[in-house]
């Protein structure tokens, strides 16, 4: 039943998704349902948020099209770029810790995907201060992660997931454990990377707030098993700034995905 | 065995200098307490020699004493470097095969619970007296660096190692730059305590091998001084096994800082 390639990039370049979902469920070894059956569909160069309570399987999703694990049933299909055939390449991914080695400096951290690819050392040095640049790090590339604030760490975090220009980026609650101001910072610096960039963009997020300032869709999901609840688009004045969450279109389609979660929430306290 | 609690209060610099400070006042006067005992009692030095003939028989028995230091110290440098490699191997190797694992690991724990004292008279009669030897340090040694290199390779921090699949690691390059390098704070740690168990090891087996020769070490000289009621000389050998013992320690404890002063929580508490 699984299956996932790039021979079915005829149908994918036709209807021009990056990712698309059929029917998946995934089943824990213990038995417990925790999604689906769930359909999703993704175009390219599309920002969509999953939105949802913790633990209805957003992460999950993001590790199925990630393949860092397989679904129980139903297809998960990815569009690969051709000639990104090393594993990963087409996908970056950011989690929610920064999840950086320790034992070595920002610049080690952030040239890992191509060092694992066999990139040469002095090739991947440069794209990896070139995707520092990009997220403003350029400066830090000696220090170590020790060394760096929480928002700094998520954003050496986000130049690994880029350096190997992936078409889509999957983010899961990446700014979850950041101070607001820090989190509008990074809000706005992932909008121009998104623009500047074109990347499909999956990211995760239980703040409303969050989903609906970042993405042209919020995906708005139930509790376990995910299911989705409300799918919702997002229109307004592009590029979006800091004029857009203080304006009454914004706070109107909070009140509308908020409408939306309630009900998954209030499922979850009666189970 | 990371002791050390991550984070230190800073202390003063009046307070950093008593630290080293009062041991010392308390080894003096310690010191000065057993050499007044000694002389004001008249105890004859084959009872209990006073500090000043421990430190002038070191000195007229170095030729003697310094050879055996050599020997010891060279029992416990090749039960040390087999304990380590051994230990990190066979951890290696756990990890990779859970069922080499299951299989092995019930019998690295007998022969850690075994004392080695016990099983040293039989390595004797089946070994080479110097091989005796170096497996007697091995055997109590090893374990350590056995059971933290494990913990080690299995604390690795979970999103990493999906990070590692994610972009398609071989299973070298996962153990090459990320599991080893994620151990090494726990396998440094072994290492501590391997120095100080293989020194252990070495005395304990050159005791229960117990014969005299060009080559025999620091604990069989405390063996034959007992035997010869040369009390000073054992005082001044068992000083040089302790000496011994805090230098083993020391270097395993600044190799393992220096390595790790950069990014581990363990080191960072002394110096920030």
């Amino acid at each position: 039943m699984v299956e996932r390639n790039a021979s079915s990039a005829v149908e994918a370049s036709l209807t021009a998704l990056a990712v698309s979902l059929r029917g998946v469920t995934k089943v824990y070894d213990n038995g417990v349902m925790a999604l689906g059956p769930f359909d999703l569909a993704v175009r390219k160069g599309e920002f969509i948020s999953l939105l949802g309570p913790s633990g209805c399987g957003k992460s999950t999703v993001l590790r199925l099209i990630a393949e860092l694990s397989a679904p129980s049933s139903g297809t998960v299909r990815v569009a690969r770029h051709e000639g990104k055939v090393l594993p990963g390449h087409g996908i970056g991914f950011v989690f929610q810790e920064p999840t950086l080695m320790p034992w070595t400096n920002v610049r080690e951290n952030v040239r890992l995907p191509l060092k694992l690819a066999g990139v040469p050392k002095a090739e991947g040095r440069a794209r990896a201060g070139a995707a520092l640049a990009s997220v403003g790090l350029a400066d830090f590339a000696d220090a170590f992660p020790r060394e760096l604030s929480g928002g700094m760490k998520m954003r050496v975090s986000l130049a690994r997931a880029l350096v190997t220009d992936p078409d889509i980026l999957l983010m899961d609650e990446p700014f979850a454990a950041l101070d607001e101001i820090t989190r509008f910072r990074l809000n706005n610096d992932l909008l121009a990377l998104w623009r500047s960039l074109g990347k499909t963009v999956i990211f995760v997020t239980h703040s409303v707030f969050e989903s609906v300032y970042l993405s042209q869709r919020v995906v708005v999901m139930t509790a376990r098993p995910g299911r989705i609840q409300a799918d919702i688009r997002i229109e307004t004045v592009e590029p979006r700034g800091e004029e857009f969450r203080t304006s009454a279109a914004y706070s109107d389609y909070c009140r509308r995905v908020s409408a939306a979660l309630a009900p998954s929430y209030s499922e979850q306290s009666t189970l | 065995m990371n002791a050390q609690p991550a984070v230190i209060a800073k202390p003063s610099g009046a307070q950093r200098a008593m630290r080293f400070v009062l041991p010392i006042i308390v080894f003096a006067a310690g010191l000065l307490a057993w050499e007044l005992v000694v002389r004001i009692k008249d105890i004859p030095p084959y009872v209990l020699p006073a500090p000043s003939i421990i430190v002038l028989t070191l000195i007229k028995d170095w030729a003697v004493l310094s050879q055996s230091l050599a020997t010891t110290l060279l029992t416990t440098l090749e039960g040390f470097v087999a304990a380590s490699i051994g230990g990190i191997v066979l951890a290696l190797v756990f990890n990779q095969s859970k069922w080499v694992e299951y299989s092995l690991f019930p019998y690295a724990v007998v022969l850690q619970v075994t004392p080695v004292i016990a099983i040293a008279p039989l390595l004797l009669i089946y070994l080479e007296q110097q091989t005796a030897v170096v497996v007697c340090a091995f055997i109590v040694a090893f374990f350590p660096v056995l059971s933290n290199t494990t913990l080690g390779l299995n604390s690795v921090d979970r999103n990493l190692a999906g990070l590692f699949q994610l972009y398609g690691a071989s299973p070298q390059q996962a153990l090459r730059f990320l599991k080893l390098p994620a151990a090494l704070p726990y396998i440094l740690g072994g290492l501590r305590i391997a120095g100080g168990l293989s020194l252990i090891g070495a005395v304990v087996a050159e005791i229960a091998a117990g014969t005299a020769g060009a080559g025999s070490g620091l604990a069989y000289r405390i063996a034959e001084s007992a035997y010869r009621l040369n009390i000073p000389r054992m005082f001044a050998a068992l000083l040089l096994l302790s000496l011994a013992g805090i230098v083993i320690y020391g270097v395993l404890a600044l190799v393992s800082h220096l390595v790790l002063r950069r990014w581990h929580e363990s080191a960072l508490g002394k110096e920030s």
